[in-house]
């Protein structure tokens, strides 16, 4: 079932005409912000002179940074009058970067989330319960209002107190619920506590912190739900940027909404279809707070095949953040990619190490260390010799890179709590 | 396999190569009072197995897996070899003669003779031949 059919489907030449239009319009009402009035007078670019979608890359990138510098309105396009919210994301450091919505912007943000929420089946009948954060974050808002333009039940839950959120879920029949898989997992253990398996629920929708497809399992098979990733960015309006479809195989990103390139991010080149790098949007019908070529920092490509629910080309899970890459003999690596590769190797633990060297001939090596799991051990050397063999190729087979592998005792790598540091870069400048 | 009274459990364990880890499993064998009659180390590429044949089996492969080892018991078999030269010789040509393969040997002597530890491919079989021969084979219950 589609929530704007036109739109999730559209064919490829309708679809580039109007992200045509569209973009040419974004670039009008940028100007509005003296940043960009500046950038684009300074390199001379005439809204007229966007004729192609390939014309984008004339445009100038906007990174994270520019955002802040311009705390608290100096990206918005548009009165403080005509802006009905404001919402903000906590930086790690510093002042907080701030998004502004119009009334316009409200309501076209809530009908892509209302796609989403109807692309997975969800309807007027379902009881939906929000347990996230109900405050400066986009999620709880962003959610509220495209559930209640799909007319479901909304329980404006919040998060804490679980005992009660799993009461209400029992008592109110929730069939539906949205919150971060990090909570998704201690819901599951409280129910679990409780003596109940939550029968009335079957979709959980899970977003804000990446999660993996342990992760997915794990929850559908404890909430008794149909799990499904959710991305959105405050700086894009928030959730419902890109989520998954009943395939469960990749994100729709709405490309009449948002124009997708993913690029190099060392580089700033153009990377196509199946090539993983960064996620860059110019969001096409943004009012308050127009940007050009964001750089959201987010890992993921382009799916090359099309999808068999008929809607608009998929991106792929994200894998990571730009932040965490490396560049080893001019190939990008993720840490995340090294994390999946290992997780689908039942002969080794979880945790992993990255060091990275530069040997005597200037050349990278990138070391792996990993731990053997003891069920696996045979006790015999030629078993190990053969294992270190595998995760070598399999490494290989996946970042088109030779890696060195070192096994090491089960329990001897370091444990993070919170934000894990598992790449150790040795390399000097050259 | 049925249960063969000359099939021996040979303690493996995994070992980094890093300074201090062969002085821990020595360590935590002495602690628990167990013997180790013969060992040796096999190593490849910044990893090897420690093979250790000791008194009690069991008490070492608990200890070692509660120190955060990892440990696996390996069926070996053990024969007693004239402590003169020689006696290695008669045991391998025997078995190679009979197309057994020797995936790994070492061996200790002693002041009750020389003892070679083997590590076949079909244990069954070479266990057979070496009694057949007149051999001794050291018995599992030696090992507790
Ligand atoms: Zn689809």
């Amino acid at each position: 079932m589609y929530w704007d059919e036109r739109h999730e489907t559209m064919r490829p030449e309708e679809l580039e005409a109007l992200q045509i239009r569209r973009l040419r319009e974004t670039i009008e009402r940028v100007r509005h912000v003296p940043f960009y009035r500046d950038l684009l007078a300074h390199k001379g670019i005439r809204t007229e002179e966007i004729r192609t979608l390939d014309d984008v890359k004339k445009l100038p990138f906007t990174k994270k940074q520019d955002l802040r510098d311009g705390y608290p309105f100096g990206f918005f396009a548009v009165p403080l009058s005509q802006v009905v919210r404001i919402h903000t994301t906590s930086g790690t450091t510093g002042k907080p970067t701030v998004v502004g919505y119009t009334r316009g912007d409200i309501d076209r943000w809530s009908d892509l989330i209302a796609r989403n929420l109807t692309m997975i089946g969800l309807t007027e009948d379902d009881i939906f319960q929000n347990a996230v954060n109900m405050g400066m974050f986009t999620g709880g808002l962003g959610f509220h209002y495209g559930a209640e333009k799909v007319g479901m039940t909304v329980l404006p839950a919040g998060t804490g107190n679980t005992r009660r959120q799993i009461e209400m879920i029992d008592d109110f029949g929730v069939t539906a619920i949205h919150c971060t898989p990090s909570y998704a997992m201690h819901l599951a253990e409280v129910a679990e506590e409780m003596g109940t398996d939550l029968s009335t629920l079957r979709t959980g929708i899970f977003g804000a912190e990446p999660w993996s497809e342990t992760t997915r399992d794990d929850l559908e098979d404890r909430l008794g739900v149909t799990a499904y990733d959710s991305y959105g960015l405050s700086e894009l309006y928030g959730p419902g940027v890109a989520f998954e479809c009943p395939e469960q195989d990749g994100l729709h990103i709405w490309h009449d909404s948002y124009l997708v390139e993913i690029i190099d991010p060392a580089t700033g080149e153009p990377l196509g279809p199946g090539e993983r790098g960064e996620l860059v949007v110019t969001p096409l019908v943004k009012e308050a707070m127009p940007l050009l070529r964001y750089r959201t920092g987010d890992i993921t490509m382009l799916l090359e095949d099309d999808c068999p629910c008929g809607r608009t080309r998929r991106i792929a899970r994200f894998s990571g953040r730009v932040d965490d890459m490396l560049i080893i003999r001019g190939i990008n690596v993720f840490p995340s990619q090294i994390e999946h590769v290992l997780m689908a190797l039942p002969e080794v633990g979880d945790q992993f190490m990255v060091y990275v060297d530069r040997n005597e001939h200037h050349l990278d090596e990138m070391t792996i260390h990993v731990e053997v799991k003891r069920p696996y051990f045979s006790g015999e050397l030629a078993d190990l010799a053969r294992l270190q063999q595998k995760i070598v190729r399999t490494l290989r087979e996946s970042l088109e890179l030779r890696t060195a592998v070192q096994l090491v005792e089960p329990g001897s790598l370091p444990r993070f709590e919170g934000k894990a540091r598992r790449v150790v870069d040795r390399r000097t400048a050259v | 396999m049925a249960e063969n009274e000359f099939i021996i459990r040979q303690i493996s364990v995994f070992s980094e190569n890093r300074p201090g880890r062969l002085a821990a499993i020595a360590h935590a064998l002495e602690e628990e009072r167990v013997n180790i009659y013969a060992f040796s180390i096999a190593e490849a590429s910044g990893f090897g197995v420690v093979r250790a044949l000791v008194d009690q089996p069991e008490r070492a492969h608990a200890r070692l897996s509660r120190d955060g080892f990892n440990v696996a018991f390996t069926d070996v078999i053990a024969v007693r070899m004239r402590d003169e030269p020689g006696g290695l010789y008669e045991v391998a040509a025997m078995l190679g003669d009979a197309g057994i393969n020797i995936e790994y040997s070492y061996a200790y002597s002693g002041p009750a003779g020389a003892v070679l530890i083997l590590r076949v491919d079909r244990p069954e079989e070479a266990i057979n031949r070496i009694r057949s021969a007149g051999k001794e084979l050291l018995s599992s219950a030696a090992f507790h």
